[in-house]
C-alpha cells in the first residue's frame, strides 16, 4: 500500500537516524555547527523507545480498535528484566561492594531471591523481558477478550491490571527495589554505559530495532491479518457472523504489542539509567494513549510521529513554562480528540494538502490512494 | 472521794512505768518531726545531681503522705521547681520563690536552675503522683490516677493499692484498681493470689492482660501449677472470642465506612455512565472540587463567623453540590456533547480536562495538602476496646452516605427528572421519539452525577487529606465499583460498594493493605469473565452492546 515514493521516504528517515545523526555526533569536532551534542542522542534515543511503544498500542488500538490503558506496565517489565540483568553484572562494585544489589543489602537480605537467578546472562535477561509482558499480555487477553470484555470496560481494566503491578513493584518485600526501583547501573554487554560510544550504539540500536517494528507492523497491517483486524475494530459482530474467531486475532496482536512494548523497554532502560514502578502508573499509559491519538490512529508512521512531537512538547515545555505542561497536554487530548479524531495524519489529507500532493505527485490522479 | 482514791491510783504506779510514760510522751513530740524529716530528705534528694538519687527521692515523696510532698511533686510535674547553688529546692509560684519544704516565700542564694527530668525520671514521678492522687477526696481525681497506675503498675505500688483499694467507695476507681493489682498478682509467686487474679480478669474481660494470662497457660507460672493452668486456660479462650468478636465488628464497621466512601465517589460515575456510557475520567476531580469548596467554605466561616464554625459544614454541603453540578455541566455542554457515541474518545478528553482541573487547583491552592478540620462534634470516637476505636465521623458518613442514596433513589424513582433519566437509560431512541429532549437530559444527569460527588468530597476531606491529587487516588476504585456493580442500577453500585469496602477491610488483617487490594483487583478481573456486565446488570437488547 506505499507508493515507491513513499517507500523511498521511509528509506530517507531511517538512513537519518541510524547514520546520518550518528555520524554528525562522532565524526565530526565538538566546536563544528553540524555537530550533534551527546545529549540529544541520549534523548534521540529515549524518543526512538517512545516510537516504538507508540507502533505497538497503534497496532491495537489504530488497527484493532482496542484501547488499552495499561500498556505502561509491558514496556516497564521489559525494562525491569533488563535492569535486573545490570545489576547482576554490576555484582561487587554497587555503593555496599557487596555481590547483592544494593537495596538488597539496604533490606538486610542475606540472598538473592529466586526470580533474580538467571539474569547475569544477558539472552535470558532479553528472553525475560520479551516473554514476561508477552505471558502477562497472553493471560490477561485470554481472559479478557474470551468473555468479550470490550471498549470502556476494557481499558478500565487494563487500568486496573497497571494499579494492581504498580503497587506490588512499589513494596519493598517484592524484590525489585521498592519505590526507588533499579538504578546506578554501569555496564551493558561489557560496555561501560558512560561511555559516549555506548550511548551512541544504543541510539543506533534503538534506531535500527524501530526501523525494523515498523517493516514488521506495516508488512502485518497491509495483510490479510492487517484486513481482520480492521474488520475487527470496525465490526466485530460481523466478523464473528462470518466464521472467525475474534479471540485469536485480538490475543496475537495484544500479546505482539506487548511484546514489542517489552523490547522498547529493554532499549529504554540503559538509555535513561534507571527503572521504577512509576512507570506502571496508570497516568504514563494514558499519555502513551494520546501519543498515537496526535499522530493519527491506523498510520503508523503518524503514530510515531505523534510520540515524538508530544515527547518534544513535553520536554520543552517542562524546560521552560512547568506550569504550564499539565494544561497543555489537557488540551493537546481534548482538542485532538474534539477536532483532529484523526490525528496529525489525517491534517495530511485535508483537502487543501491534497491538492499540494496531486501536485507534487504529477501523473497520480487527485483522489488520494490508500 | 474521787481525787482521794485516783490519788491512791498514782501512788500505785511503780516506778517503771511511770518511766514509761515519760519516754513515750516525749516519743511522740518526735515522732511527727522524724515524718518530716524524711519528708524533708526526699525534697533535698531533688537537687541531687545524680538521676538515680532524683528517682529515688521523687518514689519517697509519692510514699510519704503528706500533703505538701503533692504539691512538690505537681510543680516538679509542671517544671516550677528551681534549685539555688547550695542546694536548696524553691517551687515557682507566680513570679515568687517560695521554699519547697515550707510553702513560705525565700530567696535563693546565686543562680537557679532546673531539675534535668528525663523520661525515666519522668516515669517514676507519674507514677509517685498517681500514687499520692489516689488518696485525694476527689472521685475524678481518683480515676485519673487508677487510669495511669493501671497502665504501669509494678509490684511495689501493690500494697498503697490495696490499701486505697480498702477506702475506696468509687465503683469505677475500685475496679480499676483490682485491675492494676490482678495484673501485678498475674506474675506473682503465690498461686493462690494468681488464681484470685485469674477469676478477676475473667470476670472484667480485662482484653489488655490477655498475653500475661496466654503465658500462664503455657506455663502455669512460677509455682507450674496445674490448677492455674487451667484456669487460664479458660480466662484465655474466654477473652481470645471477645478479641474475635469485637474485632470482627471492627473490621465489619470500617469496611462499611469505606464502602460508604466508595458509594458516595462513585454514584455519580455509576449514574452517568449508566445513562450515556461515558465513563468520566474527571469524576475524581469533582470528589476533589468537593473538597476544596468545603476547604474555603470552611475558611471564609472562621473569618467572618466564627462562633458557627461548628455548623460550617451544613453550608458546604450545599456549595459542593452546585459547584460541582455548574463544573460538570460545563463540560457537558463544551466537551463531552461533541463525543456523543464515541466512548473511548470521551474518555481520553475528559482525562486531559482533569489534568487542566488538577493544574488549576495546584495554581490556586498551592501543591501541598489542605488543612480541614472536623468541627468539633465530628472528633472523637466510640471506644469499643482499648484498641479499637470508631471515630464519629466515619459514623457520620455511613449515615450521610444513606441518606444521600436515599436522595438520589427518591429523585429518580419519584420525579420528572427521573423518570426521564430512567427512560433514555434505558432506551435512548425510543425515549427521544416519545418526546423526551435526551440531550437536556444528558446535562442534568451530567450535572446530577457531578453534584453528588462534590458531596462525596465534602465527605472525604472530613476523613482524609485534602491535596489536588485527591481524585486520582480515588478513580480506580470507582471504575471497580461501577464495573463489579453494573450499570442502570442503584442497587447495584451499593452492593458493588458496600462490597468492595468490607472485602478490602477483611483482606486487609490476612494480606495487609496493598497485597489485599492487589488481590481484590485481581478478583474483581476473574469476576467480570464470569459476569461481564457485572452484578446486577441491565437486562434487554440495548445492553448488549457497550
Amino acid at each position: 500500500m506505499h507508493s515507491p515514493r513513499a517507500w523511498l521516504a521511509c528509506a530517507g528517515v531511517f538512513l537519518l537516524l541510524a547514520v546520518v545523526v550518528p555520524g554528525l555526533n562522532a565524526w565530526t569536532s565538538p566546536g563544528s555547527a553540524l555537530h550533534i551534542p551527546e545529549y540529544i542522542i541520549t534523548v534521540g534515543g529515549k524518543f526512538l523507545c517512545y516510537a516504538i511503544v507508540a507502533l505497538a498500542i497503534d497496532m491495537i488500538w489504530g488497527f484493532t480498535g482496542i484501547l488499552s490503558l495499561g500498556h505502561g506496565v509491558f514496556f516497564a517489565l521489559g525494562g525491569y528484566a533488563i535492569g535486573m540483568y545490570m545489576m547482576r553484572v554490576m555484582a561487587g562494585e554497587g555503593v555496599y561492594r557487596s555481590e547483592l544489589p544494593d537495596f538488597m543489602v539496604f533490606l538486610d537480605w542475606k540472598e538473592l531471591p529466586w526470580f533474580w537467578l538467571g539474569f547475569d546472562n544477558f539472552f535470558f535477561a532479553l528472553f525475560m523481558a520479551l516473554f514476561v509482558p508477552g505471558l502477562l499480555a497472553y493471560v490477561f487477553g485470554f481472559f479478557a477478550f474470551r468473555s468479550r470484555i470490550r471498549g470502556v470496560y476494557f481499558s478500565i481494566i487494563t487500568q486496573a491490571m497497571t494499579y494492581a503491578l504498580m503497587l506490588w513493584f512499589f513494596r519493598n518485600d517484592a524484590g525489585f527495589g521498592g519505590n526507588n526501583g533499579l538504578t546506578d547501573f554501569k555496564r551493558i554487554y561489557g560496555y561501560p554505559l558512560a561511555a559516549p560510544g555506548t550511548k551512541l550504539g544504543l541510539f543506533v540500536l534503538s534506531a535500527l530495532v524501530f526501523a525494523g517494528v515498523y517493516l514488521l507492523c506495516r508488512y502485518i497491517v497491509t495483510g490479510k491479518l492487517g484486513r481482520i483486524m480492521r474488520a475487527l475494530r470496525d465490526h466485530e459482530s460481523k466478523v464473528m457472523f462470518t466464521g472467525y474467531s475474534p479471540l485469536r486475532y485480538k490475543l496475537f496482536v495484544w500479546t505482539l504489542s506487548a511484546v514489542l512494548c517489552g523490547l522498547a523497554g529493554v532499549l529504554y532502560v540503559p538509555q535513561v539509567g534507571i527503572i521504577n514502578p512509576s512507570e506502571m502508573q496508570p497516568a504514563n499509559s494514558i499519555e502513551m494513549a494520546i501519543w498515537v491519538a496526535v499522530g493519527g490512529r491506523a498510520t503508523l508512521g503518524g503514530a510515531a510521529l505523534g510520540a515524538l512531537v508530544v515527547n518534544g512538547a513535553k520536554s520543552w515545555f517542562t524546560a521552560s513554562a512547568p506550569d504550564l505542561w499539565l494544561y497543555v497536554l489537557g488540551a493537546l487530548f481534548v482538542f485532538i480528540t474534539l477536532l483532529l479524531p484523526g490525528g496529525l495524519a489525517s491534517a495530511l489529507d485535508n483537502p487543501h494538502v491534497a491538492k499540494l500532493k496531486s501536485r507534487f505527485s504529477g501523473s497520480r490522479a487527485a483522489t488520494p490512494a490508500e | 472521794m474521787l481525787i482521794v482514791q485516783l490519788l491512791r491510783r498514782l501512788r500505785q504506779l511503780t516506778a517503771s512505768s511511770w518511766l514509761a510514760l515519760i519516754v513515750l510522751s516525749i516519743a511522740a513530740t518526735w515522732v511527727r518531726p522524724a515524718a518530716a524529716a524524711g519528708f524533708e530528705q526526699a525534697v533535698a534528694g531533688l537537687a541531687s545531681e545524680d538521676r538515680d538519687q532524683l528517682g529515688a527521692a521523687i518514689v519517697e515523696l509519692g510514699a510519704s503522705g503528706e500533703p505538701r510532698a503533692l504539691v512538690v511533686l505537681k510543680a516538679l510535674d509542671a517544671g516550677q521547681i528551681k534549685l539555688d547553688e547550695k542546694g536548696a529546692v524553691f517551687i515557682q509560684d507566680g513570679g515568687a520563690l517560695v521554699d519547697a519544704k515550707t510553702g513560705s516565700p525565700a530567696q535563693p542564694s546565686g543562680a537557679t536552675r532546673t531539675p534535668p527530668l528525663n523520661n525515666r525520671v519522668r516515669k517514676n514521678l507519674t507514677l509517685a503522683l498517681a500514687r499520692s492522687e489516689l488518696e485525694s477526696p476527689n472521685a475524678e481525681v481518683r480515676l485519673n490516677a487508677a487510669t495511669t497506675l493501671s497502665k504501669d503498675a509494678s509490684t511495689d505500688l501493690v500494697p498503697a493499692m490495696r490499701a486505697a483499694l480498702a477506702k475506696e467507695n468509687d465503683a469505677d476507681v475500685a475496679d480499676l484498681l483490682k485491675l492494676s493489682i490482678a495484673g501485678v498478682d498475674l506474675a506473682s509467686e503465690d498461686a493462690k493470689l494468681q488464681l484470685d487474679a485469674l477469676r478477676m480478669v475473667g470476670d472484667v474481660s480485662a482484653v489488655g492482660l490477655l498475653p500475661a494470662v496466654r503465658r500462664l497457660a503455657e506455663e502455669g507460672g512460677p509455682a507450674k501449677s496445674p490448677e492455674v493452668k487451667t484456669l487460664a486456660g479458660a480466662v484465655e479462650a474466654a477473652l481470645e472470642r471477645k478479641v474475635l468478636w469485637v474485632s470482627t465488628l471492627a473490621n465489619l464497621f470500617y469496611g462499611l465506612s469505606l464502602g460508604s466512601v466508595l458509594l458516595l465517589a462513585a454514584l455519580g460515575l455509576a449514574i452517568t455512565f449508566g445513562l450515556m456510557r461515558v465513563i468520566n475520567m474527571a469524576h475524581g476531580e469533582m470528589l476533589m472540587l468537593g473538597a476544596y469548596s468545603t476547604f474555603v467554605v470552611q475558611n471564609i466561616v472562621k473569618q467572618v463567623a466564627p462562633s458557627w464554625f461548628g455548623a460550617y459544614l451544613v453550608l458546604a454541603l450545599p456549595t459542593a453540590f452546585v459547584v460541582c453540578a455548574v463544573v460538570g455541566v460545563l463540560l457537558e455542554r463544551t466537551v463531552i456533547r461533541f463525543l456523543y457515541g464515541r466512548p473511548l474518545e470521551t474518555l481520553l478528553a475528559t482525562w486531559g480536562i482533569s489534568l487542566g482541573l488538577i493544574q488549576t487547583v495546584r495554581l490556586l491552592f498551592g501543591a501541598q495538602n489542605v488543612a480541614v478540620e472536623n468541627p468539633s462534634w465530628l472528633s472523637g470516637g466510640w471506644e469499643l476496646l482499648p484498641t479499637v476505636v470508631l471515630p464519629y465521623s466515619r459514623i457520620v458518613v455511613i449515615v450521610f452516605s444513606m441518606v444521600v442514596v436515599g436522595f438520589v433513589w427518591m429523585l429518580l424513582q419519584k420525579t420528572r427528572l427521573g423518570l426521564y433519566v430512567r427512560a433514555v437509560t434505558q432506551n435512548r431512541e425510543m425515549a427521544g421519539n416519545v418526546g423526551i429532549a435526551t440531550r437536556r437530559i444528558d446535562m442534568w444527569t451530567f450535572a446530577l452525577g457531578s453534584g453528588v460527588a462534590g458531596l462525596g468530597g465534602v465527605a472525604l476531606s472530613q476523613l482524609g487529606n485534602v491535596g489536588p491529587e485527591l481524585g486520582q487516588s480515588y478513580i480506580v476504585d470507582c471504575f471497580m465499583v461501577v464495573v463489579l456493580g453494573g450499570v442502570g442500577n442503584l442497587a447495584g453500585t451499593v452492593a458493588g460498594a458496600v462490597g468492595l469496602g468490607v472485602a478490602n477491610k477483611f483482606l486487609e488483617p490476612l494480606t495487609g493493605a496493598v497485597l489485599g487490594k492487589i488481590m481484590l483487583l485481581v478478583i474483581l478481573i476473574l469476576f467480570i469473565q464470569w459476569r461481564p456486565q457485572g452484578m446486577f446488570a441491565p437486562k434487554g437488547r440495548a445492553a448488549a452492546e457497550l
